[in-house]
């Protein structure tokens, strides 16, 4: 144990803030729909202060360390976003409070979704998505939704090539549709025969990330999309990889019907240690009705003295509302600081050295760490964590060695087509230096691998806790705990 | 660039290891015709310069801390201690990814224990899991389970049309394409009775919300016991903070609790981003989705936290997954851990004291003017609805003059209660700003 649960430092009649007096005359509770006991823990303001800053010492964070987390895009979270959505306006307005007496958020909104439509070559963008894989389930069900109100009914195909985001086909399923996997082709890109093979007047659509989560820049993706185009299929992007993109090439452009971007990703909204995130919706204009409700859009036409009127308005022929209210607004206001900071030339810098970055790395690291399609990458790059000579040692022994040089691990064993996959995504917000520290570590560690793997195999050693037993934690299920006293719900 | 750290030295240096003349030299996989496009965005602007825009755009909100506010409806004002904000501005926690790497994620898991535990001990259910997007998604996922604990052979989920419309939309949404048929909420009169007489061997679920949207509360048991018959799910929606005073819904024989969380310590913020609580029955872990955290020990012989049962997550399990849900709401799961561990187990008690005897007393004050009554009688929680003698929205428009947030317009959402309002009362509001909105009111009604 390195620090006690909260309901262990608990004591009786200990209490943790103080709450005024009633000024009102009591009224008296209804029978029988009273609890008697509440379990819950009794703390003092100190003890619960002290325990969570404990708890948060025992984090590796993008503040506290290299974060190279392949897919994630763990970049610098900008202090000033955590700022701005804490400003009152934003932070204390009520979701249902009459649209024109939040005017400011509205415009927010409404600029976020103009700046998404104009990055990603869409003409309609929703908000409303919670985080990525909400945003895939909107754009899916937009598909679906479409075929259907043209009366085409047999389309129930989704496309999905084997190097996709698990959430890909786990949305296709909560969609009810079908899924199909396509190969790809020795050099990453989707395999053009496989894909053809399968184009007939059932596809629903192809989701297709693109770069892909080789890193790679699908180099036949004008080819892909006009199969899927030309069988009467649509296609879905997951932008989780934007970063790469930004100011290079709309996804729109290349004729994506329907793409999701990570506000957490790409924009520099924190993770949150797993939300939350947002994941907006982009569309094509054919496609606008169909969004979620409901999208923020001009009521009124301003004029150089008066600003315009906006208003939430439902699409014609909506899927729905796919949550509660107008979405993550306080992920929308970091996200909205960032683009307004980093401007036109700002966001194709970040595209730039994003790229640059991964680039390095790829060929700093490629003679140690077997890098299986290696061209020019975009914003990441997978290496195999694995070596003829050092059998015994795994992807996931590095992964834990890696720790012990204060450096977050890259994702492992994904992709799934990648032995041993080391996912590297360093972002752009990484210096050289950082870089070049990271790339020593890998080295020594593949040197370790050989002269030492055993400690490779314990590690990590300089962490709070050792290797986890997730065997045991998965049979004997313990998910939470009771007072001490307990009995008493 | 401030948060690109290159210099034109480290560029050259970089592009020579990697073999590359020019930057754009990086993009060749492009296609042509579409690389490089002229983006129609603003120029950059400064810190200074950001944060006054934005203080701008800001200050063109009604905010309730400026107001008296009795506007709920599934988002409610209330008290956040010190302690909260000050958490979540740890960077060690609000930097962090999801916790794939328990060594060093020790900070993230156990506080999402913690928020499991204190979920688990406040619904009196078994199992929490580590929260979904919001309440309403919550929901959904709940019909998710039902659906697949009964191998999508029932096809019938039953709907209480006093949960917020806004959930059974989002149902609505999520099940578009699974074949259900929703029933129950087409009409108000649907309650307890009529909503069991509804439950059949073809029935997955039955959901009902508790306080309901119009604020009422009443023993759904014998709905419990209705539902176990056919062997459907029982599935109460609830508002959290009102545990703190109410029977826990595990006495009604709830297979699934679910509801949001916003408030336990989460600001208004516009609607999000807020949290979809989560818990049920251990016998259903399996099929529940969303992450879950789980004791266990480390090589040294600590105890430690996970993320566990991940193989019926999507990333292994792919098309065959439970969901396709692969984040929480960590830092607001944080939140809410915080604010309980503060709050504790006197706090939580008086804040929803407070807001029972606040409501209550408003209620009172309200039922007896002359041009206004309560719609419903029986017991009710913070929150009640109002028969007014003219349109809400004319009333509210008045009310924002006075410096007062009316209620939510139930009209918009049900045509039967037009000219009623739904009014939330907390432990912010005063009595005399009970006093002011009743005062008003009369005022309004006569002229």
């Amino acid at each position: 144990m390195i620090e006690p649960l909260i309901y262990e430092l608990s004591s009786p009649g200990r209490e943790g803030v103080q709450l005024p007096e009633a000024d009102v005359p009591q009224t008296e509770f209804p029978k029988g729909l009273t609890r008697e006991g509440l379990p819950l823990p009794e703390l003092s303001e100190i003890d619960v202060m002290r325990h969570f800053v404990r708890l948060s010492q025992f984090n590796h964070g993008v503040d506290t360390g290299f974060y190279p987390l392949g897919s994630c895009t763990m970049k610098y979270n900008p202090k000033i976003n955590e700022d701005t959505a804490r400003l009152p306006g934003f932070a204390f307005s009520h979701p249902l409070q009459d649209p024109e007496m939040a005017q400011g958020n509205l415009a927010l909104m409404y600029g976020l979704q103009e700046w998404l439509g104009e990055i990603g070559g869409f003409a309609g963008v929703s908000l409303q998505p919670a985080a990525g894989a909400h945003g895939e389930l909107t754009g899916i069900l937009i598909i679906r939704a479409y075929h259907l109100d043209r009366g085409d009914n047999k389309r129930t195909k989704i496309l999905v090539p084997d190097s996709a985001h698990g959430t890909n086909p786990a949305t296709t399923t909560m969609s009810s549709m079908e899924v199909i996997e396509i190969a790809s082709d020795e050099r990453g890109n989707v395999d053009l025969n496989a894909l053809r093979g399968h184009c007939d007047d059932c596809v629903a659509g192809l989701m297709l990330t693109n770069p892909n989560t080789l890193g790679l820049f699908e180099e036949h993706v004008t080819e892909v999309i006009k199969l899927i185009h030309d069988c009467g299929g649509l296609v879905y992007g997951d932008g989780a990889n934007m970063n790469a993109l930004l100011g290079v090439v709309r996804p729109g452009d290349l004729g994506f019907d329907v793409l999701h971007y990570n506000l957490h990703k790409t924009f520099s909204t924190p993770h949150g240690g797993g939300g939350p995130g947002s994941g907006p919706v982009g569309v094509l204009k054919h496609l606008i009705d169909y969004l979620p409700d409901p999208i923020v859009d001009v009521i009124e036409e301003g004029n150089d003295e008066v600003p315009p009127l906006y208003g939430l308005v439902r699409p014609s022929k909506s899927i729905g509302r796919v949550k509660s209210f107008h979405g993550h607004f306080g992920v929308a206001v970091r996200a909205y600081t960032y683009m307004r900071m980093q401007g036109k030339s700002g966001l194709r810098a970040v595209a730039d050295h994003a790229v640059l970055n991964a680039n390095y790395l790829r060929v700093r690291l490629r003679d140690t760490y077997h890098v299986p399609y290696d061209r020019i990458c975009m914003h990441e790059f997978v290496a195999e964590g694995c070596w003829e000579d050092a059998p015994e040692v795994h992807a996931f022994d590095i992964a834990k060695r890696l720790m012990d040089f204060g450096i977050h691990p890259p994702t492992n064993y994904f992709p799934l087509i990648v032995r041993e996959a080391l996912m590297i995504e360093p972002t752009e917000t990484e210096s050289i230096e950082m870089l070049d520290a990271f790339v020593e570590a890998m080295i020594r560690i593949a040197e370790e691998a050989r002269s030492d793997p055993e400690i490779l195999k314990t590690a990590p050693h300089n962490t709070p806790l050792g290797r986890l037993d997730e065997v045991k934690a998965a049979r004997q299920l313990v998910l939470c705990c009771r007072p001490a006293e307990t009995n008493q719900s | 660039m401030a948060y690109i750290p290159h210099t034109d030295e480290d560029r050259r240096a970089m592009l020579a290891a990697i073999g590359l003349e020019r930057m754009d030299d990086l993009y060749d996989a492009i296609p042509q015709d579409v690389r490089f496009p002229d983006l129609n965005l603003p120029d950059p602007v400064s810190e200074m310069e950001i944060m006054g825009e934005l203080q701008a755009l800001s200050e063109a909100n009604l905010e309730v801390q400026h107001v008296s506010c009795f506007l709920g409806a599934g988002a409610y004002h209330h008290f956040i201690p010190s302690v909260v904000d000050h958490t979540l501005r740890r960077n060690e926690f609000y930097t962090a990814y999801t916790p794939y790497q328990p060594e060093i994620s020790q900070g993230t898991l156990q506080a999402i224990y913690e928020y499991q535990s204190l979920m688990c001990n406040l619904t009196g259910m078994e199992v929490s899991n580590a929260s979904h997007y919001d309440g309403a998604t919550a929901l959904a996922e709940a019909v998710i389970l039902a659906y697949n604990q009964h191998r999508g052979k029932r096809s019938k989920v039953v709907l209480s049309p006093a949960i917020h419309p806004q959930f059974r939309q989002v149902v609505r949404t999520y099940s578009q394409g699974m074949g259900l048929t929703l029933v129950g909420d087409e009409s108000l009169d649907n309650g307890v009775e009529e909503l069991a007489g509804m439950l059949d061997k073809d029935t997955t679920l039955v959901a009902v919300q508790y306080p309901d949207f119009f604020g009422r509360i009443e023993d759904f048991s014998t709905l419990g016991e209705a539902a176990q018959e056919v062997g459907a799910l029982l599935c109460v929606v609830v508002n959290p903070l009102a545990l703190g005073l109410l029977t826990p819904p595990s006495d009604f024989g709830a297979d699934v609790v679910v509801g949001e969380g916003q408030p336990l310590g989460i600001p208004l913020s516009y609607g999000g981003p807020y949290l979809g609580i989560f818990t049920t029955r251990k016998k259903y872990v399996r099929k529940m989705s969303g992450r879950l955290v789980g004791e266990t020990v480390d090589n040294r012989g600590q105890r430690g936290y996970v993320l566990t049962l991940t193989p019926r997550e999507q990333h292994i399990r792919r098309e065959k997954a439970t969901s396709n849900i692969c984040t929480n709401q960590g830092l607001m799961a944080l939140a809410i851990a915080v604010y309980l561990s503060v709050m504790g187990k006197h706090g939580l008690r008086k804040v929803a004291e407070l807001c029972y005897h606040k409501a209550h007393y408003a209620a009172e004050q309200i039922a007896a003017l002359e041009d206004y009554s309560l719609w419903h009688d029986g017991p009710f929680f913070h929150e009640f609805a109002v028969t007014c003698p003219r349109p809400v929205a004319e009333i509210n428009d008045r009310l924002i003059d006075y410096d007062i947030l009316g209620g939510y317009d139930l009209g918009q959402d049900y045509p039967i209660l037009k000219d009623h309002m739904l009014i939330a009362v907390t432990e912010v509001n005063s009595k005399e700003e009970i006093d002011d909105l009743v005062a008003a009111l009369e005022e309004m009604a006569h002229d």
